[in-house]
């Protein structure tokens, strides 16, 4: 049962990256969305948490959310796969079931 | 009307939430009262001001080139908070060349933001006649 999980808050603002990686089981998935993206750029106080956490989980990062929000590719963190919003919906028919960390 | 030291200060990433946008038409309605005007650039706040913000995917209004005008209203002093940068990974040179005409200096164009770090902004911060938080 993979299950893919998404996160919408920045991860300096709220605790929804914290709860979601202490919740995620090995083998699921996570796509950063929104203010979510955040989490998956280069050198902040919480890159090496996710870095260390993709032994297990792969991330994934809605790629319009990133571009409106001005991040440059060689911000983002090295092994989050991109994705468009039709890379959206394949992760979610991909999965048993989503669950959303708001 | 006398004029008193006003200092918005912005902490909201933008587009996620209303409050970065909201924050920049209060600021903009402000300026017409040539007040004495601030803002402050902490926590994710300094997202907001960020340069290439592109929002074509998303359907919203990309408003980062409005901080760009903030200059004409005599909107000069843009505080961002060092440490806020740093725990993000960003420099100064992530975020957008914001700039203000000098007039008594022949309009030559000045940076408008200020790199500070949290006790500096904490003396800004105490200064100020009124604070306004977005």
């Amino acid at each position: 049962m993979a299950m893919l999980h998404t996160i919408n808050k920045s991860p300096f603002e709220r605790n929804s990256l914290d709860a979601c990686l202490r919740l995620a089981k090995p083998g699921s998935a996570v796509l950063l969305i929104e203010d979510g993206i955040y989490a998956a750029t280069k050198g902040t106080a919480v890159s090496d948490k996710v870095t260390q956490a993709m032994g297990g989980i792969k991330f994934f990062v809605l790629g319009p959310d990133v571009k409106a929000r001005g991040i440059s590719d060689d911000h983002m963190l090295d092994g989050v796969q991109v994705v468009d919003y039709a890379g959206f919906v394949d992760l979610v028919a991909d999965h048993d079931n989503v669950q959303s960390w708001l | 009307m006398s004029t008193k030291r006003f200092l918005y200060v912005n902490r909201k990433a933008p587009y996620g939430t209303i409050y970065a946008l909201e924050s920049l038409e209060v600021v903009l309605i402000g300026a017409a009262f040539e007040q004495d005007v601030s803002l402050a650039f902490v926590d994710d706040g300094v997202y907001e001001i960020a340069k290439g913000q592109s929002t074509d995917g998303i359907g919203m209004k990309n408003f980062s080139p409005t901080y760009n005008a903030l200059g004409d209203y005599d909107v000069r002093k843009m505080y961002v908070e060092k440490e806020s940068l740093e725990a993000r990974g960003l420099t100064v040179d992530d975020l957008m060349p914001l700039v203000y005409e000098d007039e008594e200096e022949d309009y030559a164009e000045k940076p408008s933001i200020h790199v500070v770090s949290s006790a500096e902004l904490a003396d800004i911060m105490e200064a100020q006649d009124v604070v306004l938080s977005f």
